[in-house]
C-alpha cells in the first residue's frame, strides 16, 4: 500500500503573532516553526501505523522553500520512508493543492491534518480530492484499512458518522485518529539518510491571497466580581454585556 | 447571483443555514444582485428561507444524494452554480461545508476563503473578505482574484434576520453520479444542543475540576442557560470529557456570545480558540491565572463554591 501524507509548517503554538510591511506580511522574526500538529500527531502517525500493520510505504509531501526541510526531516524521523518537497512558496490553498495533486497520482491513501493552526483553512484536502476525482472524508477520528477498503469514523456536529469507501481516497485527520509520537534517536539518525526529493512546481494561479492582517485588540480590563454576589454577575451579563 | 447552500437536519434548517442566507442576501446587496438558496435533500419548508433573504429557493433531490458525500454534493452544488450563473457560492463553516468548499472552488476555478466572518468589501473593484487566522490571534483580509468566489461563513458571525416573505421554490433536475461512500452508521452524542462552533452560549471547564465525577455543577450551569459544554485540552486528553468538547488552538475554535470558563488557567493555546467570544467570564481561585487578563468578568474563588451559586442566581433572575 502506498500512503502519502501532506505536511505543512506552522508557527509554534506560543509564537508571537505580529506583522510587518504595513501589516501585509507575517513577521517571522524570532518565530520557531513546527510541523502542523494535525498533520503530525494524527495523519502521519496513523499512516506509519497502517504501514506497519499492512506493509507498504509512507511518503510525505510539503510545498515550501528549502527552510522547510527541518520539518520534513522530522516527519522522516517519525517513520515516513521518503519525502517530496515542491520548491515553491505556498501562497494559496489552491496552489498548494494543485502541486500535491500533481505528485499524488498513484497513491492508495492520501492523508492530511483537518486544518493548519495558522490559516485554519481546511481547504486543501477537498481540493486535492477534486483534482484527482477521489472520495474525500474530512475530520476522520478513526481510520482502518481492510480488503482494499477504508473504514472511517468522522466527526459531524454533535456526533460521529462511520462509513466505508474503496481505496484510493483522501482523508483529513482529527484528534482521536492516533496519538502523538516523539521520534527516537534511531529514527532521527536514519531520517538523515532517507530520500528527500525536491521537485519544481507546476504552473498554478493564486486565486485568493492575504492582502493584509490586523491583530484584534485585547481585552483591556477585567471586572472582578465579589464571589458572594453572583446576582451582580448575572445583572452585568444581562444589562451590561447583554448576553443572557 | 449569490448561491447559498443550506443544510437541514431532520427537515429543519440549521441555525448556520439561516445565518448563511442572511449573509448571502447582504453579500448580494453589495453586489447589486439577488440571493438564491439551495436545498439538497429533505426540508420541511424550503420556502421559509425567503424570510431570511433568499429571493428564490432551488431544491435538488436525487437518490444519489440520500447521504452526505462531499463528491456527490460538491458535484450538485457546482452544477447548480454553473447553471444559474452564481458569482459567489456560500457554504456554512461546518464539517460538511468545509469538506465541500475546496471541491466547489476547484470545479468553478474560484478563489476560496473558509471561515469568512464579515460581509465582503469592494475596494477599488477588488473583492476582499476577512477571516480569523492563527486560531483567532489575528484577522486576515483576503483578496480574491477570480471571477467566481467560494466562501464558508463562520458560525455566529452575524444574526439570522427574518422578516421577508416566503420565496418561490423550484425543483432542479440534475444528473448526480452515484456515491462511492457507504454509510455504516451515525452516532448522536449530543442531544439537541447547538454544536460548539455554532453555540451562542458555552460553559467550559478545565483541570481545576479535579475529576470527571465533578462535572455535574458544570452541566447544571449549562442547562439553566441552554449552553453547550466545552473543556480544555488536558481534560479531553485524559478522557474526563469527550474529544469533541476540546476547545483551543488544537481543538474547536469558537466565538459564542458568552464563554464561561471555570478552573481553566488560560494558556495561550486555549485562549487562541476562545478569545473571539464576545464576552468571557473566568472563574479561577488563583488571582494570577493568565485567563483573567483575557476576561471581561472575573470571579476569583473556589469554583466548587461559585459555580452552584451562579446557577442559583441565574435561576432566580429567570424566575
Ligand atoms: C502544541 C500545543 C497545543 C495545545 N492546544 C491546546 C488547546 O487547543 N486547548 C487547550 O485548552 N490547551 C491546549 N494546550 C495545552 C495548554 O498549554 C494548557 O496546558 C492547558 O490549556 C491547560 O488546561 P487547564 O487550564 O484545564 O489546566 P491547568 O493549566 O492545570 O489549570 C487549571 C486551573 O484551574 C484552577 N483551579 C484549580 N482548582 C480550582 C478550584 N477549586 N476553583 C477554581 N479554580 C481552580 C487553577 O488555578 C488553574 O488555573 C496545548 C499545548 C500545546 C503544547
Amino acid at each position: 500500500m502506498k500512503l502519502l501524507v501532506c505536511i505543512s509548517k506552522t508557527p509554534e503554538t506560543t509564537a508571537k503573532i505580529a506583522f510587518k510591511d504595513g501589516n501585509t506580511t507575517f513577521d517571522e522574526n524570532g518565530v520557531q516553526y513546527i510541523m502542523n500538529p494535525y498533520d503530525e500527531w494524527y495523519a502521519l502517525v496513523r499512516a506509519v501505523e497502517l504501514k506497519e500493520a499492512h506493509g507498504g510505504t509512507v511518503t510525505v509531501i510539503n510545498v515550501g522553500p528549502a527552510s522547510n526541510d527541518v520539518v520534513i526531516r522530522k516527519a522522516l524521523a517519525i517513520g515516513a520512508d521518503d519525502a517530496i518537497r515542491v520548491d515553491a512558496d505556498p501562497n494559496s490553498s489552491m496552489f498548494v493543492a494543485k502541486q500535491i495533486a500533481e505528485q499524488a497520482k498513484d497513491y492508495d491513501l492520501i492523508l492530511l491534518g483537518k486544518e493548519t493552526i495558522d490559516y485554519n483553512g481546511s481547504e486543501v484536502g477537498a481540493m486535492v480530492a477534486e483534482y484527482l476525482d477521489l472520495p474525500y472524508v474530512s475530520y476522520g477520528t478513526n481510520l482502518d484499512i481492510a480488503d482494499g477498503k477504508a473504514t472511517i469514523t468522522r466527526d459531524i456536529e454533535g456526533g460521529a458518522e462511520s462509513s466505508q469507501i474503496a481505496l484510493p481516497l483522501v482523508v483529513s485527520a482529527a484528534k482521536g485518529m492516533a496519538e502523538q509520537k516523539i521520534p527516537n534517536m534511531r529514527g532521527i539518525m536514519i531520517a538523515k539518510r532517507k530520500p528527500l526529493n525536491v521537485v519544481a512546481p507546476v504552473a498554478a494561479e493564486d486565486l485568493a491571497v492575504v492582502a493584509s492582517y490586523t491583530v484584534p485588540e485585547g481585552r483591556t480590563s477585567c471586572k472582578m466580581i465579589d464571589p458572594d454576589n453572583m446576582d451582580e454577575l448575572v445583572r452585568l451579563l444581562q444589562e451590561e454585556a447583554k448576553v443572557l | 447571483m449569490v448561491l447559498v447552500y443550506t443544510e437541514a437536519h431532520n427537515g429543519q434548517f440549521k441555525k448556520a443555514a439561516l445565518e448563511a442566507v442572511t449573509y448571502g442576501n447582504k453579500t448580494a446587496q453589495v453586489m447589486g444582485t439577488k440571493c438564491v438558496a439551495l436545498v439538497i435533500g429533505e426540508a420541511t419548508n424550503p420556502a421559509e428561507l425567503g424570510k431570511y433573504g433568499a429571493a428564490e429557493v432551488m431544491t435538488v433531490n436525487s437518490g444519489n444524494l440520500a447521504h452526505f458525500d462531499s463528491q456527490t454534493y460538491g458535484h450538485a452544488i457546482s452544477a447548480v452554480a454553473q447553471q444559474a450563473g452564481a458569482k459567489v457560492v456560500i457554504l456554512p463553516h461546518s464539517s460538511t461545508g468545509k469538506s465541500l468548499a475546496g471541491r466547489v472552488a476547484v470545479k468553478l476555478n474560484a478563489g476560496c476563503v473558509s471561515g469568512a466572518n464579515a460581509i465582503h468589501t469592494m475596494d477599488g473593484g477588488v473583492f476582499k473578505v476577512k477571516k480569523n487566522v492563527f486560531s483567532g490571534k489575528a484577522v486576515a483580509e483576503y483578496q480574491l482574484n477570480s471571477d467566481i468566489k467560494v466562501l464558508t461563513l463562520s458560525g455566529n458571525s452575524l444574526k439570522a434576520e427574518d422578516g421577508g416573505a416566503d420565496a418561490t421554490v423550484t425543483a432542479m433536475d440534475l444528473e448526480v453520479p452515484a456515491s462511492r461512500v457507504t454509510i455504516l452508521g451515525v452516532d448522536k452524542q449530543q442531544g439537541d444542543l447547538a454544536p460548539l462552533p455554532e453555540a451562542e452560549l458555552v460553559v467550559s471547564a478545565g483541570r481545576g475540576m479535579k475529576g470527571p465525577e465533578n462535572w455535574g455543577i458544570i452541566e447544571d450551569l449549562a442547562k439553566v442557560i441552554g449552553a453547550t459544554t466545552a473543556c480544555s485540552r488536558p481534560v479531553a486528553d485524559t478522557g474526563w470529557r469527550p474529544h469533541h468538547e476540546h476547545v483551543g488552538q488544537t481543538g474547536v475554535a469558537i466565538k459564542p456570545n458568552l464563554y464561561i470558563a471555570a478552573g481553566i488557567s488560560g494558556a495561550i493555546q486555549h485562549l487562541a480558540g476562545v478569545n473571539s467570544s464576545k464576552c468571557i467570564v473566568v472563574i479561577n481561585k488563583d488571582p494570577e491565572a493568565p485567563f483573567f487578563k483575557a476576561a471581561d468578568y472575573g470571579v476569583c474563588a473556589d469554583l466548587f463554591d461559585v459555580v452552584p451559586k451562579l446557577t442559583e442566581a441565574i435561576k432566580k433572575a429567570k424566575a
